[in-house]
């Protein structure tokens, strides 16, 4: 039978979820291997933070991946745009985590064009979570994904953010989060420098100074290389919907949260 | 005494696209035409919540008229297979013709199988370095059309206006005032309710939006 009557007639639950879609199709990777995988080190993904300011949220990824100790990427991107109010930041095995945001990106667009309107903020990171957690069978074998997710609520009017665990728990931050291999470097910065009514200006200065200083001590974090051109992704959610910032406008900050620690 | 039991394919063919027609000309119809911009998708439509027109990519918008639940059920079916084309190749390989084609398809396999036709014109159209306008009838015969289109009950008629209208390079407010003058005299009385939407080459990634129309 064509694929067009499949899709039709044949669904077994033709809902409106395009995971869904892609398992009753067949075409969901299995990707449990049944046992512990040895000498694999795919790149993986570092630190990646979000915080909220007046207006919205705003996320910032370094740009580096690394192989153990090398450096395996120096120009990786680990902030993505998710739909048109909101974006998803991974970390972990970067493979892994990027396949998801898209077919995160995918679930969400797929949603939207189905159903006729967008999912809840809320929704959207229900779903995640879930998405996080069929991956648990590869988190047992060392292969671990923990995405950091941020948008602005239609229905409440505000900046969110969620952070999560590896077996898929999901947890709503008031203020800031982050993860990652410097994340509790990162956090402890925001935790010091975080005010309630920021600017997206003041915002974006204080999740690039916290980036800067997890990669003080977190080899594996990319500071801003200003030698390369090579800057932090920074992603702002407003009400306006998602804008990521040029480089020509992260390296003031970038400038700044260097020339602080020197 | 007996019951004929034999239909000669002829018949069953006339029988059932008479049936078809019946059930679109039942309906309201839908306008489609290219300006500058891209391609605008026009339907007389009281209704503000159930739609008729709908993004499916990128770069590709459907409607359909006819009864609602089964062109629902092919709008679903080419969002599905659009996204699934796009997830697992790349969106540059998804095209308005590989989902007309699906819906030919798709149409053709139930007109010719089922008791009972499905009693819908759909549409699909796509902007792009040249425009795309697919027309597909209830047997699933497949219309590649040219500038402008119109499918339901008043089609021809509909379609006879636009075409004597239509000028290269309208901008979006004639073609809205061109596509509402040819279905007034289309039908021969105001509408009810407008539901439109544009394909808009400048409207990044995802060319589809709607419009707000005024009676």
């Amino acid at each position: 039978m064509s694929l067009s009557l499949q899709l039709l007639f044949d669904i077994p639950a033709p809902g409106r979820s395009f995971t869904d879609l892609l398992k009753s199709l067949g075409y969901a990777p299995s990707l449990d291997f049944g046992g512990q995988v040895k000498d694999l080190r795919p790149p993986e993904g570092t630190t990646v933070l979000a915080l909220r300011y007046r207006e919205g949220v705003v996320m910032v990824g370094d740009r580096q991946a690394t192989e153990g100790h090398q450096v395996a990427h120096r120009e990786i991107r680990k902030v993505f745009q998710a739909d048109s109010y909101s974006a998803v930041a991974i970390a972990g095995t970067a493979g892994l985590a990027i396949e998801m945001v898209r077919l995160f990106q995918v679930e969400l667009e797929h949603y939207e064009k189905i159903e006729g309107n967008r999912l809840s903020l809320e929704g959207k990171a229900a779903f995640l979570a879930r998405l996080v957690r069929s991956q648990l069978p590869m988190a047992f074998q060392g292969l671990v994904v923990v995405p950091l997710f941020a948008g602005f609520d239609e229905l409440t009017n505000r900046g969110r953010l969620y952070t999560y665990d590896v077996v898929g728990g999901r947890y709503e931050e008031n203020n800031f989060g982050s993860t990652g291999s410097g994340a509790s470097l990162a956090k402890s910065y925001l935790r010091a420098n975080f005010a309630e009514g920021m600017t997206s200006e003041q915002a974006v200065d204080i999740a690039v100074g916290a980036l800067v200083s997890a990669a003080q001590e977190d080899t594996a974090t990319g500071g801003p290389d200003l030698r390369r051109g090579i800057f932090p992704t920074v992603l702002l959610v407003d009400e306006i919907g998602v804008r990521e910032l040029g480089n020509d406008e992260v390296r003031p900050a970038a400038e700044r949260a260097v020339e602080k620690i020197r | 005494m007996t019951f004929p039991i034999y239909v000669a394919p002829e018949q069953a063919v006339r029988d059932k696209a008479e049936f078809a027609r019946k059930g679109i000309a039942r309906g309201r119809s839908i306008a489609a035409l290219e300006y500058a911009d891209g391609v605008l998708l026009l339907a007389e439509n009281p209704s503000t919540s159930l739609r008729k027109i709908s993004e499916v990519y990128d770069r590709i918008a459907f409607a359909g008229v006819g009864r609602y639940n089964e062109f629902e059920m092919l709008r679903k079916a080419g969002i599905r297979q659009a996204d699934l084309m796009g997830y697992l190749y790349s969106r540059d390989d998804v095209n308005a013709q590989a989902v007309a084609t699906a819906f030919s398809e798709a149409l053709g396999a139930i007109f010719s199988r089922e008791p009972k036709p499905y009693e819908v014109e759909v549409l699909v159209a796509e902007v792009g370095t040249s425009n795309r306008l697919y027309r597909i009838s209830y047997d699933g015969t497949l219309y590649d059309e040219r500038r402008v289109a119109a499918i339901g009950g008043k089609a021809e008629v509909l379609a006879e206006n636009l075409r004597q209208s239509w000028t290269e390079g309208l901008d979006i407010d004639a073609a809205l005032a061109m596509g509402k003058d040819a279905f007034r005299a289309a039908e021969g009385r105001d509408s009810e309710g407008w539901e439109a939407a544009v394909l808009d080459r400048g409207n990044g990634r995802r060319a589809f939006r709607r419009l707000q129309v005024a009676e």
